[in-house]
């Protein structure tokens, strides 16, 4: 059963078609990769499946339940996670206070009040264990916004697998980042377990086709081409989209 | 070693406290119990301001619903504090969850002018409800709190006694709040001052946490409003007025907002404010509008930030 | 509630309405542009209002306090704007914005209570509008429905301004996206000087046309500031159509209330502004805040 599927979603902007019918079906466990030029429509359907925005049309599934009307938080809650395009951190807080805001959530003692956050050596444990597989640990004490911004990049991703999520999109985690810093974030996106269904939206070919197990293709708000990484690259009307050449990279498998 | 410091610091804070009645005139005794009261009062609007990010402008709602409903009970029904100040709190905090259930659907500048509103139109209730709440001269002959367990009372009578009653509240309050905003609970208040959006794609029910926040500080503001109309022996109107809420306002900027001991240290400065200026000016007015915009522009960590600076700059 | 009180309340309301409109205009045009709620709106009204009396009794001519005061009073706006709240500018700042006006408004309250001390005043309105007409049996004010076409005129006038001109233009742009008005190589530090000193302007003009009907003293500055807040909250901030349709919802609302049920004239007020926050939390115009 798909775990993540959107049914005929539409997205208008006061008259403007930012997604025009757009259908997808992700399985448990897949690597999905969303591709597509500038304007495309990848970051609104990525929000939509969120719940960021609300569709103009459509519906969207996960795990079977129609989450379409389901808040944001809730949609979390089920085990639906995501990272956003623009740095969204808790920039005022430590990089430890970040991610141990999410550990305490799915732990479930978000509300207590009785006992000092230091207290709850379980939560931070889990924390600075997230830290150290994203190699921030030795950052933990500093405030997020004074982090390089290739590591403000990588604790956005810590946050959200901190809720320990059973499908995580991440829309472009490596955006910004140096060459070597991209390698090391593609490199850990790898290592995730297979269980964990992704969603990615990327504009670095490299990191799309190391990564996903499929392709899809947005052009102008619809699916222009949709499977494994060799037919996306076959496809001619992909190859015209992206100037008439295939993809620079050779296939690498995955 | 700073931790060292801080215990002793408390201990020693804590033993003067105990022995301030017995060194000072009478006077300065009712400015202290004033004190303790309005930082209990400022604390709770620090943790919607401070802690949350809750600018709310209408906090004098719940001070002057906690002294109307203590001046109401004590007046018609008991004055033993172990019946007054539950009913007081939990009268506070059902307004703080109906105000907030309309409130907290918008943020910001709207937040801001939504609590000043509701605020102002109990302060109207109060003016023009005049069977009730006696109208512009309030409920007047308040008596003095009472503790009593069946046979057992003991009446505030002394204002030394009612100040050593004002301080246990006050310590409660304090570690009650310190211990909130320490916890997860508390993290959780300062992710959403930091970051809203974040916090729901983490799975928050930012809404449920707000309205508790707005809860907890609209109760603490009923606690301090009911301990200000035992002191004062009278629930006025002006205690629902917006320059109540703009009061308590000032005092936690001037301490410095997001910290405890900011609230207290405003509370002093802006209560004691008055009794300096007014033997060089009437227009004290003017010198706490001019005194609150220095800080604004200049200091907007309030006196905990400057103090934290001048450490931070010693060598 | 017999039909000529009903019209008479009615008129009363309209009156009002247009006092609030000309007051909570200025509110919402500081507002829209500079994200900045005004909280010494209502002490300019005040100050408009005293310099008004001031005038008339110097010069004992309406007309020249009706011009003078606003202008003497924008003056000061502009002041303010300069040397306070300029510093003020940016992102993490609207706080301390507001507490500065907040600040500003307990200063001014205080000093108007020194120069013109805490008692009620009225003020004559002009001569050449005294007196009243009779309709339908009841007596109608010259002075108050000159009110209401006054009101109208300004409002007018607003409505060019913002929808018709250049500056307009820019107002409008700046309501949703100030850094691109930037960005066009328009000095935005002048519009937003500009717009405070229209804003501070109008409170004054305000202030000095309500005389005559409301009195001047201590403490109105406040209600009156109450009303305007609540007006553009009904309304949404930043928008001239919801400070109108606001200030005509909640102008009859507190005429009829204070009629009808007088010690709770206020509670309706705020009720009518609870129902449009549950069904539309950015106002019946607003399009933006949350």
């Amino acid at each position: 059963m798909s775990q993540v599927k959107a049914e005929h979603l539409c997205k208008d902007y006061g008259g403007v078609t930012a997604l025009a019918n757009v259908t997808l079906a992700v399985e448990s466990g897949e690597r999905r990769a969303i591709i597509g030029p500038n304007g495309a429509g990848k970051t609104t359907l990525f929000k939509l499946i969120a719940g960021e925005i609300a569709p103009t049309k459509g519906r969207i599934h996960f795990d079977g339940h129609d989450i379409t009307d389901l808040p944001v938080h809730t949609r979390a809650n089920l085990g639906l996670s995501h990272t956003f395009q623009r740095n969204n951190l808790f920039f005022d807080l430590t990089v430890l206070e970040n991610v141990r805001l999410a550990v305490q959530h799915h732990r479930g003692i978000a509300g207590q009040v009785l006992k000092s956050v230091s207290g709850y050596s379980a939560v931070n444990a889990e924390a600075e264990s997230i830290l150290a597989r994203l190699r921030l640990a030795a950052q933990s004490q500093q405030l997020a916004r004074n982090l390089a911004y290739g590591q403000q990049r990588a604790l956005e991703v810590a946050l959200a697998l901190a809720t320990e999520p059973r499908a995580l999109l991440l829309d472009e985690p490596t955006a910004g980042m140096s060459p070597a810093e991209t390698i090391e974030m593609t490199r850990f996106i790898e290592s995730l377990p297979r269980s964990l269904t992704m969603l990615i939206v990327e504009h670095d070919m490299d990191v799309v086709f190391s990564l996903a197990d499929r392709i899809t293709v947005l052009h102008y708000g619809e699916v222009i081409a949709e499977g494994a990484p060799g037919e996306v690259r076959a496809n001619p009307l992909v190859q015209e989209i992206y100037l008439g050449a295939p993809p620079s990279v050779p296939p690498r498998g995955g | 070693m700073a931790r060292h410091w801080k215990w002793a610091a408390l201990i020693v804070a804590i033993l003067a406290a105990i022995v301030y009645p017995y060194a000072v005139r009478s006077y300065f005794l009712s400015l202290a119990i004033e004190v303790l009261i309005y930082s209990i009062f400022a604390m709770s609007l620090d943790l919607l301001l401070g802690y949350t990010g809750l600018t709310s402008f209408g906090h004098a709602a719940f001070f002057g619903l906690g002294a109307y409903i203590l001046a109401y009970t004590a007046l018609g029904l008991t004055d033993n504090i172990l019946v007054t100040v539950p009913l007081v709190i939990i009268g506070a905090a059902l307004l703080a969850l109906i105000i907030g259930f309309f409130a907290l659907r918008t943020s910001g500048i709207y937040f801001l002018m939504v609590t000043m509103a509701f605020a102002q139109m109990l302060f109207s209730i109060a003016i023009s409800w005049s069977d009730v709440t006696g109208g512009s001269d309030g409920l007047a002959g308040v008596p003095r709190p009472v503790i009593g367990v069946g046979a057992w009372a003991y009446t505030f009578d002394s204002r030394e006694s009612y100040y050593y009653l004002v301080l246990a509240f006050f310590l409660l309050s304090w570690i009650a709040l310190r211990s909130i905003v320490g916890s997860p609970f508390g993290a959780a208040l300062r992710g959403i001052r930091d970051n809203e959006q974040r916090m729901r794609a983490l799975g928050y029910n930012t809404f449920r946490y707000k309205m508790a926040a707005f809860v907890i500080g609209g109760a603490f503001a009923g606690l301090a409003g009911a301990l200000l109309t035992h002191f004062t022996q009278h629930a006025a109107p002006e205690t629902l007025y917006w320059a109540t809420s703009g009061q308590v306002m000032i005092m936690l900027i001037v301490g410095g907002v997001g910290t405890l001991v900011g609230p207290m240290l405003g509370a002093a400065v802006i209560r004691l404010l008055p009794t300096f200026v007014s033997s060089y000016t009437e227009r004290w007015e003017i010198v706490l509008g001019l005194v609150f915009i220095l800080f604004v522009l200049f200091a907007p960590r309030g006196i905990v930030g400057l103090l934290r600076r001048a450490v931070e700059k010693r060598p | 509630m017999s039909a000529s009180q009903f019209i008479f309340q009615l008129f009363n309301g309209l009156v009002f309405s247009m006092l609030l409109f000309i007051l909570a205009a200025g509110l919402s045009l500081i507002f829209g542009l500079m994200d900045v709620i005004n909280l010494s709106h209502g002490a300019f009204y005040l100050l408009g209002g005293y310099i008004g009396l001031t005038m008339v009794r110097q010069f004992d001519n309406f007309w020249i306090a009706l011009i003078v005061a606003p202008l003497i009073v924008s003056g000061l706006g502009l002041i303010v704007e300069y040397f306070f709240l300029r510093r003020l500018y940016g992102r993490h700042r609207h706080l301390d914005q507001v507490l500065f006006t907040f600040g500003l408004a307990l200063i001014a309250a205080d000093l108007i209570r020194w120069r013109w001390g805490a008692y009620v005043e009225s003020v004559p309105g002009p001569d050449e509008l005294k007196g009243a007409v009779v309709i339908f049996g009841a007596l109608f004010p010259r002075y108050r429905m000159s009110l209401i076409f006054f009101g109208l005129i300004i409002a007018a006038g607003l409505g060019l301004l913002i929808g018709r001109t250049r500056i307009g233009a820019i107002v409008r742009a700046g309501v949703s996206d100030a850094q691109m008005v930037s960005g066009l190589g328009i000095d935005i530090q002048k519009v937003f000087a500009g717009v405070f000193a229209l804003g501070t302007a109008l409170a004054a003009l305000a202030g000095v046309l309500g005389a005559p009907v409301l009195n001047l003293y201590p403490g109105l500055d406040l209600e009156i500031l109450i009303l305007a807040l609540v007006v553009v909250v009904v309304g949404g901030l930043g928008t001239l159509k919801g400070a109108f349709f606001g200030s005509l919802l909640i102008g009859l609302a507190n005429t009829f209330g204070k009629a009808l049920i007088p010690q709770f004239s206020m509670f309706l007020i705020f009720a009518v502004m609870a129902v449009v926050l549950l069904a539309r939390p950015s106002g019946l115009f607003g399009v933006k805040g949350n």
